[in-house]
């Protein structure tokens, strides 16, 4: 979103001036500015340092904290500094800003109000539960509708995402996280409230930062894993470098058909793993095998025939790649028995090593080989659906060309270039990409 | 890898340990006994706490290098110990009480734990002394009615009770794990404590919070605010796990040149957990643990880019500047693996001479040119390579890592360590 459409300017602008308007009662008198400037500070510096850990949340249980406890304009302005100040990180960096801000003011003014008219306020300074429960529930839903109606109508306006199919999935995915921040915002406001004043309140925020932070944590160990499985992808490129990006877009394969299999998101993943690792035992075979240009002896094509056991044995000790593991000893099996390592027949193959083989012969044929030229990707899959049934399994070419007939095929990864990382599905965003 | 070797004179069981276990016997049977004699206080209250401390102990789980894996039985259970008034009415439990209620509840949520043969000992008297010692700070001051009127002060001071306590948990842990793997005393501690200002303090902050929230609005406050402590413990559980995998991955990776046939099976194995040894003795802390322990999984790798394997797989052997070329490869390959950058520069920098290394590059040098030497030299073959060691300690290897190798290897009986 580098040039931001008019209409998507207008539609901030609009929002903006919204936000004023919710702000506009501040100019009365009985505004409680102690409790705004400390919640605004706050929110401010919570902010800042949770944006230091990429992949945390905002921080919302300050902002409801305040639409627990301020009149609703107040509320409103406590969200104000924070998201103006906020390190936006990409252009156009004001817009953002600006647009963050009169968003969550909006939001909060809206669950402030709501709050209020379920006589929240009351239940909070009394600590009348399950009063105060339920007035909260209701503000933190308004919050949730308004930020991902507003999250929606910017989608909607600047990318031309279907509105509805925008909107539902921000709601779903907002609302069990924000929930949970709205109970350490009511808590927080409770305790605001009592004898112990805010210093117990501040108590509040400190296992959500801590939980904030193991999930950053999380987060970047994820990453790190995944960069490892990737290295010991690398390691085979070193030897053999015609193999450059051929695991990557099995991989990709692999995952498109297992999608278009229809199986669960964790198979899925752990079948794209399959793809990328399935050759990983192209280690253990001789480098001068692997380079060697012209035909090999039937000695050497044993030799390299190994690579599968060689791959089981060094992924066999990663517990959660699951059945990939028996993706990678399985590979080059095919359904009429003529394969290796075991010459296994039709369903005594594990069903991944069958999308494997698919997915790897794929590849193999649309790319450029030191023996053979690259093939149209339209002449490879007829030339699958003539192997199936001897050497593929039917069910997975079928997949494969649906799949790519639906999507096409574009490789993240081609031989030439140096690799990069694999593109991703588009993630639809999150308002504030909570958690 | 981490696996303790159990060292040689695993006679008797150690003298801290035992006071530990025994003090935590005698107030376990002393609250028992003092709560049966005195029947249940509050007895809704005391249900209500048991079953959060029960619910914390059955999702707990055996943790990274042991650490808190049940955040919410001990904030549970610290909050117990400071609970003074229930929705504006004043409690009368006092210390034995805590102590009898969080010892029930422990044990009823271990029950799982013990079916499946994990140890809890350790655990359950740990969680018993901090609650006891927590309520012995607070009730009984409490109870005379010292704290009356003090707002915000109040808040301040079950703050302090509980860093006290904290203080008091990470001395008891470095104890227990001291007494257990005999690791040195020093830097257990240091990592207990460090440990205690990540989820340590959020163990404390929500034991407060309970406390003071129980305190304005009743039992209300325990369901309303365990649950983010219980994403807490969600979001701990998953990192656990992906470390766990990661450190499985980087295994693999290492294996690489086994597979390949450039070092013998297991080098890399066994390298890494004597070199955590070696490190745990020279006084390592955690991270720079798992550095040590990932560059000497990986030291070997840059061999990789070798077209012909070295004989044996024998680098120490090799004139410097192969050596450093194959550490420079190996260190290129480490960057892209995603691992902290100083394990890259751990292996980039193993062939360097030892005054400008990192400890850690001392450390894998040493080990792997004793590994690679006392491998095939048959039943004399230790003795002799750590004699070679010591003699090329001059140049080549540092004198502390190579005397702290003998300490570790003596202490071992000169054995390999059970993680072959």
């Amino acid at each position: 979103m580098e040039a931001l459409p008019a209409r998507a300017r207008v539609y901030v602008a609009c929002v903006a001036l919204c936000a004023l308007a919710c702000l506009l009662p501040l100019l009365a008198p009985h505004t409680p500015w102690w409790a705004v400037l400390m919640l605004a500070a706050l929110y401010a510096s919570g902010e800042q340092i949770t944006a230091r850990w990429r992949f945390a949340g905002t921080f919302y249980p300050v902002l409801l904290a305040g639409a627990f406890l301020l009149p609703p304009s107040a509320a409103a302005l406590v969200a104000v500094p924070g998201a103006l100040l906020s390190p936006a990180g990409q252009r156009p960096l004001w817009t953002r800003r600006i647009w963050r801000a009169a968003q969550l003011a909006v939001a909060v003014w809206a669950a402030a109000r709501v709050h209020r008219s379920l006589d929240g306020r009351d239940a909070v300074a009394a600590g009348e539960f399950p009063c105060a429960l339920l007035s909260a529930g209701g503000a933190v839903l308004t919050l949730c509708l308004v930020l991902t109606a507003l999250d929606g109508g910017i989608l909607t306006v600047a990318e031309r995402v279907p509105a509805r199919r925008a909107w539902r999935g921000l709601f779903l995915r907002s609302l069990a996280p924000l929930s949970v921040h709205g109970l350490a915002g009511l808590m927080m406001a409770v305790l605001w409230r009592s004898p112990y004043g805010s210093v117990a309140a501040l108590l509040v925020l400190l296992p959500m930062c801590v939980s904030w932070w193991v999930f950053a944590q999380y987060h970047r160990e994820r990453a790190a894993h995944q960069s490892t499985i990737r290295a010991l992808v690398q390691a085979v490129d070193i030897k053999d470098g015609y193999t450059r990006g051929h695991s990557e877009r099995v991989g990709q394969a692999s995952m498109m058909i297992a999608h278009e299999l229809g199986l669960a998101d964790e198979r899925v993943e752990v079948l794209r793993f399959a793809g990328i690792l399935h050759d990983v035992g192209k280690l253990g075979v001789p480098t001068r095998l692997l380079r060697k240009n012209g035909p090999l002896t039937p000695e050497e094509r044993r030799v390299i025939e190994l690579h599968p056991e060689y791959g089981h044995e060094m992924v066999r000790g990663i517990s959660f790649l699951g059945e990939a593991r028996a993706a990678v000893l399985h590979h080059h099996e095919r359904l009429d028995g003529s394969g290796y390592p075991y010459g296994l027949r039709g369903s005594q193959i594990p069903e991944s090593a069958r999308v494997v083989a698919v997915a790897d012969a794929f590849d193999a044929m649309t790319s450029t080989r030191s023996y053979s030229r690259a093939r149209p990707v339209s002449v490879a899959l007829r030339e699958l659906e003539k192997c199936a049934g001897s050497q593929f399994d039917p069910l997975m070419v079928t997949a494969l060309a649906r799949a790519v007939d639906q999507y096409g095929w574009h490789p993240a990864v081609t031989a030439d270039e140096v690799c990069t990382p694999p593109a991703r599905p588009p993630v639809a965003r999150v308002p504030g990409a909570h958690r | 890898m981490s696996a303790p070797c159990t060292p040689c004179t695993a006679g008797k069981p150690p003298f801290l340990l035992t006071l530990v276990h025994t003090s935590a016997a005698l107030l376990a049977a002393g609250s028992l006994l003092g709560t049966l004699w005195h029947g249940l206080d509050e007895r809704g209250i005391a249900l209500a706490f048991g079953v959060l401390v029960t619910v914390g102990e059955l999702t707990r789980w055996t943790g990274a290098e042991g650490r808190e894996a049940a955040p919410l039985g001990a904030a549970a259970a610290l909050s117990y110990a400071l609970l003074g008034e229930d929705g504006g009415h004043p409690t009368h439990h006092g210390g034995l009480q805590v102590g009898a209620v969080v010892l029930a509840a422990s044990l009823l949520g271990s029950v799982p734990h013990l079916a499946r043969g994990r140890p809890v000992l350790d655990h359950l008297a740990r969680r018993v002394l901090t609650a006891g010692f927590a309520a012995v700070c607070f009730q009984p001051l409490y109870n005379q009615g010292t704290f009356q009127g003090w707002g915000p002060g109040y808040a301040l001071l079950l703050l302090a009770i509980l860093s006290l306590t904290a203080l008091c948990d990470a001395l008891l842990a470095a104890a227990l794990a001291h007494s257990r793997t005999r690791w040195p005393f020093g830097p257990l501690l240091r990592d207990e404590l460090r440990a205690t200002l990540g989820i340590g303090s959020a163990v404390c902050a929500t034991g407060a919070v309970m406390a003071l929230a129980v305190a304005v609005v009743g039992l209300w406050a325990l369901p309303v605010f365990s649950l983010p402590l219980l994403l807490t413990q969600m979001s701990l559980r998953r990192y656990a796990a992906v470390r766990t995998t990661y450190r499985q991955t980087i295994a693999s990776l290492a294996r690489a040149t086994e597979i390949a046939g450039y070092t013998p099976a297991g080098h890399a194995r066994r390298v890494a957990a004597l070199s955590r040894e070696v490190g745990r003795d020279l006084g390592l802390s955690e991270a720079e643990l798992t550095v040590l322990e990932y560059a000497a999984l990986m030291h070997d790798i840059g061999q990789l880019s070798l077209v012909d394997p070295v004989p044996a797989g024998a680098t120490a052997g090799l004139p410097v500047e192969e050596q450093r070329r194959i550490a420079l490869l190996g260190g290129a390959v480490v960057r892209q693996t995603g691992v902290p950058a100083q394990v890259a520069t751990v292996v980039e920098r193993l062939a360097d001479p030892c005054p400008e290394q990192p400890v850690a590059a001392r450390i894998v040098r040493a080990v792997n040119a004793y590994e690679e030497k006392a491998r095939d030299a048959g039943p004399g073959g230790p003795l002799k390579a750590l004699e070679e060691l010591r003699l090329g300690t001059a140049g080549d290897y540092a004198p502390e890592v190579v005397d702290s190798l003998a300490r570790v290897l003596s202490r071992d009986c000169l054995t390999w360590p059970v993680a072959g």
